[in-house]
């Protein structure tokens, strides 16, 4: 019972295990100290958003999440194991998806990478990229190669091939940074819905505040140099989330502040 | 009016027709040079007869074997050495100091090892080869996006996929755009084989020619031998856009 199911507003039903565990993690990278004793849980099935003023170390920490990092002190632990490589279950959605896809292969057959390479039935495939297209919206796109799609479509599909992955956690750097705003509220839903079916963990990085506070069930805010915890904040707002009624809350508005307060006192 | 390729067939037209006006004009006597049309005759004398097309077939029978072997240890290092830094350190000397040797140097001591024939002829190419396919594919390797590269960590790809499935790929156009460069030299190197020392092939036939006292025919070679060029280099392109067509459409390096 380590994947709690959830309720509509979010909270687990049974008391949540830790599943990602940074525990004094510190990270030197070319002589310099980029994340100092970070100490976080990260519960099974909970939504984390990460912001914080560019470069505060907000991407390094997710890149440790997924184990594309190693810490210099400290641990990564994932359901109780240390994070020594990536794994499988915990999948990465990068911001830049025109370089995370693979140009050479149509939209079917980035999907069809992730099957390949763990050993999912050849004859079955075909079905499961189906159904993965469809659930990421791109139903009729199977044959288009990337630079045939929109930015959003792109992201969209590289959401696909992580979700092939059958993913514990979902870890995403900015992954709507480069959309535009319309682009970016649709897609924030989707994630909703995706993430609510799956129940899968989210660490979700963000520069957007209210992207953060929207999406969120926990925001924790890193200061710079070195990267460290300045703020904690639960995020109680109901669920399912409505991109007009959440937003005009006057708890989201408190929270949007409190946030914005931080991030100036951070950069200061 | 005029389509883009008639244009430029033009100027070789020209040159043709005022060459034969003036080998005409001055009543040419040449050891060295001879009027289009004597050169079209001899052309047409060695096609009927056979002789020119036994030429061609051992001219790039040859260049294609040294390039297919060079070609394939060339991308075998190239690709190791654009992966591993401390290898392509170990080996930068080495290749640094070798690679500037003018292939054609090595005749002496192949024609001792292997005598005449095709395998001196292969080697000597081969060795041609090899240096632009490993030079070019290990750059074409150590560019490759680095977020392929982790991707592939990510997604845990096997040694053996990450290999086949994003190096290999993502490297194709510029691999392939080496191998059009190689053919090049392989086909130069060929015939330049062939009139130094070994007598078969193209540059054979070149040197016949010249000591028969013959430059009808040895401008024929000389002409066919850039026709044959020309159409190589224009089934590469054809491969090419036919290889790298829709996918192409972003990081096409050239």
């Amino acid at each position: 019972m380590n994947r709690p199911a959830r309720l509509q507003d979010g909270h687990p039903l049974t008391p949540a295990t830790t599943q990602i565990a940074f525990t004094d993690v510190t990270l030197n990278l070319g002589g310099k100290t980029i994340i100092d004793k970070l100490s976080l849980d990260v519960r099974s099935g909970e939504f984390l958003c990460i912001i914080g003023a560019s470069g505060c170390g907000k991407t390094t920490a997710l890149r440790l999440a997924a184990g594309l990092y190693r810490p210099t002190a400290g641990q990564v632990c994932f359901d109780g194991q240390p994070m020594l490589t990536p794994r499988r279950d915990v999948a990465i959605v990068f911001q830049d998806y025109g370089k995370a896809l693979l140009p050479w292969r149509t939209a079917a057959g980035n999907v069809s990478l992730v099957l390949e390479s763990n050993g999912f039935p050849a004859a079955q495939r075909t079905a499961r990229i189906d159904t993965l297209l469809r659930k990421v919206g791109l139903p009729h796109h199977a044959d288009k190669y990337p630079a045939e799609m929109s930015g959003g479509m792109q992201q969209r599909l590289q959401i696909a091939r992580c979700l092939a992955q059958e993913p514990k956690a979902l870890l995403m750097d900015e992954p709507f940074g480069a959309l535009d705003a319309m682009t970016r509220q649709g897609l924030q839903d989707e994630v909703l819905a995706l993430v609510a079916a799956s129940r899968a963990t989210v660490i979700f990085v963000t520069h957007d505040l209210e992207e953060a506070i929207y999406l969120g069930d926990r925001v924790i805010g890193l200061l710079p140099h070195p990267g460290r915890i300045g703020i904690d904040l639960p995020i109680d707002l109901p669920r399912p989330r409505d991109q007009l009624t959440t937003r005009e809350d006057p708890q989201f508005l408190r929270l949007r502040r409190e946030l914005f307060d931080f991030i100036k006192a951070s950069e200061a | 009016m005029i389509p883009p390729r008639a244009k430029a067939a033009l100027l070789p037209i020209a040159c043709v027709l005022g060459l034969e006006l003036w080998s005409r004009a001055t009543h040419l006597q040449s050891d060295a040079l001879a009027p289009p049309s004597a050169v079209a005759a001899a052309m047409v004398e060695a096609v009927s007869d056979g002789s020119i097309l036994v030429a061609t077939r051992d001219t790039l029978a040859s260049a294609f074997a040294g390039l297919v072997a060079g070609g394939l240890i060339g991308l075998a290092f190239g690709i190791a050495l654009g992966l591993l830094t401390a290898l392509d350190r170990l080996l930068e000397v080495t290749i640094e100091t070798l690679r500037p040797i003018p292939s054609v140097a090595l005749l002496p001591i192949a024609l001792i090892a292997l005598g005449f024939g095709y395998r001196m002829e292969i080697t000597i190419v081969a060795f041609a080869c090899l240096w632009p396919i490993l030079i070019l594919s290990r750059a074409a390797v150590k560019g490759i996006e680095p977020r392929l590269m982790e991707v592939a960590r990510a997604l845990r790809l096997s040694s053996r996929d990450r290999v086949t499935k994003i190096i290999i790929p993502a490297a194709l156009p510029r691999i392939f755009l080496a191998f059009r460069l190689a053919v090049g030299v392989a086909l130069i190197v060929a015939v330049t084989v062939e009139i130094a020392i070994n007598p078969i092939g193209l540059g054979a036939g070149i040197m016949t020619a010249q000591q028969a006292l013959r430059p009808d025919l040895m401008l024929a070679y000389l002409v066919w031998i850039g026709l044959v060029g020309y159409a190589l280099n224009s089934v590469m392109m054809l491969a090419q856009r036919h290889l790298f067509g829709r996918a192409a459409l972003v990081g096409e390096p050239a």
